[in-house]
């Protein structure tokens, strides 16, 4: 699907930069805040070019991410692809959102794969006493007009559809 | 114009229908790996495939590091560097003294254990691995380390650094390999108290300076400033490392058993290098290459 067209190349990279952005280490007063970079790259595809990237695509990279991390596989698989479907499901009305009303958007599809992600770690013996594991959306929501504004401009230099 | 609106309303509809349809699919299968891989080892081939592939991604952010390390070097003074080598020789001048002492001890140990008829595994062959700076989920005490099935790392390998237990390995992939320590949640590990030889389970907090002693009953022995030391008894760690030291007991007359809470002897949100222990069978007693004394 995603090398359906011009620009396959770049979404991958694109999607592989977000990857590797996750792994990077932030300083300790910093680190919970780490935005969720892979997701917000997703998100941005599957809003813009929801016939090329979808729910699939973002399966198989949470699938990668689970390996990476050695968290129990499936895990993120299921929460990016959770995020990528509400975003298809919305995507339309999203596109032409002010960027602040779109990060709000955001902040509930990230919300949603968080509980996702915590709920499994829960069930695996990971559970979290407090509530530290929702300061990644505050950062992602942050980080997102910058993210949209790369990605878009991006798209259009080369000219993906 | 009305028609042409509606065969696009249908296809649109065809559209979302495949991805409530992929959607609902792929839940399922994620629900079902889960599942799997919580339950059993069966999926580690495709873990190992999957981690393999995010490599050369993870040595490309070691890059800067590496790189840092190496312009460092390249402009560090040589009186600098003259200095640390006198500070390393003296020390190694103060290793060996000690190791001499060791050596006799071991010596010693190994007639012991001859004339008692039991054998130890005193000395083992270790691997070195460097961590790799990859950022983990918080909630787990999980490290990503440098080496993989490639260098021979396994399974339930044991990790120590130089003060002492640090943790074992979960997955073993082809480059790298993650190991989880002793301070996880889900950790247990055999120790024994090296005063007085009393055994129990040190189980992880989740805190990195915190491990529990949850199965020590109230009228045992045991006192703040223990030393704990594994006790070999699960099989995988070798015997008498240093564990952890304990830091608090309270004995509750209301609960069968006393809250007791150890200190591990390593910071283990600091290290950077840590040993890979490789196991070998128990050596035979009577193979056993005891020096000067060779019982009949």
């Amino acid at each position: 699907m995603m090398f359906r067209g011009p620009g396959g190349w770049i979404i991958l990279l694109t999607l592989l930069v977000g990857f590797t952005l996750d792994m990077i280490r932030l300083p300790r007063w910093l680190e919970a805040f780490n935005p969720e970079w892979l997701a917000l790259v997703l998100i941005y595809w599957s809003m813009a070019l929801p016939q090329r990237v979808g729910v699939g695509t973002a399966w198989l990279l949470g699938l990668l991410v689970d390996a990476t991390y050695g968290v129990v596989l499936g895990q993120h698989a299921l929460g990016l692809a959770v995020v990528v479907f509400m975003t298809m499901k919305v995507h339309r009305q999203i596109r032409v959102l002010p960027l602040w009303q779109q990060a709000l958007s955001i902040m509930l599809f990230l919300l949603v794969q968080r509980l996702l992600v915590f709920w499994i770690n829960g069930i695996v013996g990971y559970p979290s006493h407090d509530w530290w594991f929702l300061a990644p959306i505050i950062g992602s929501v942050l980080v997102w007009p910058m993210v949209f504004i790369v990605l878009r401009d991006l798209r259009r230099f080369f000219m993906i559809r | 114009m009305a028609r042409l609106k509606s065969t696009e309303n249908k296809t649109l509809f065809a559209a979302d229908l495949a991805v409530n349809l992929r959607m609902v699919a792929l839940v399922l299968l994620s629900v079902v790996i889960m599942i799997t891989d919580h339950r059993s080892q069966r999926l580690e081939p495709v873990r190992n495939v999957l981690a393999t592939l995010a490599y050369p991604l993870e040595y490309l952010i070691q890059l800067p590091i590496l790189i840092g390390d190496r312009v460092n070097d390249l402009f560090t003074e040589q009186s600098q560097l003259l200095a640390e080598l006198d500070n390393l020789k003296k020390k190694q001048l103060f290793i060996n003294v000690q190791l001499q002492k060791l050596t006799a001890l071991e010596a010693e140990n190994r007639r012991l254990r001859a004339l008692l008829e039991s054998s130890a595994n005193i000395r083992e062959k270790v691997l070195i691995a460097e961590l790799m700076t990859v950022d983990f989920d918080p909630y787990r005490h999980q490290i990503l380390l440098n080496k993989g099935t490639t260098h021979g790392v396994y399974i339930g390998q044991p990790l120590l650094d130089q003060r002492g237990v640090v943790g074992q390995i979960v997955h073993a992939n082809r480059f790298t390999s993650t190991a989880i320590l002793i301070t996880d949640p889900n950790h247990a590990l055999p120790v024994q108290i090296n005063r007085n030889g009393l055994r129990t389970l040190a189980v992880g907090t989740g805190d990195f300076k915190t491990l529990e002693l949850p199965h020590v009953p109230n009228n045992n022995d045991v006192r703040v400033g223990d030393l704990l030391i594994t006790s070999g008894l699960g099989g995988l760690f070798p015997r008498g490392y240093p564990v952890a030291q304990v830091t608090r007991v309270e004995f509750d007359p209301g609960s069968p058993f006393a809250h007791i809470t150890a200190q591990p002897t390593t910071d283990l949100d600091r290290i950077r290098e840590v040993l890979l222990v490789v196991s070998e069978p128990a050596p035979d007693p009577d193979s056993m290459p005891v020096g000067p004394h060779k019982s009949p």
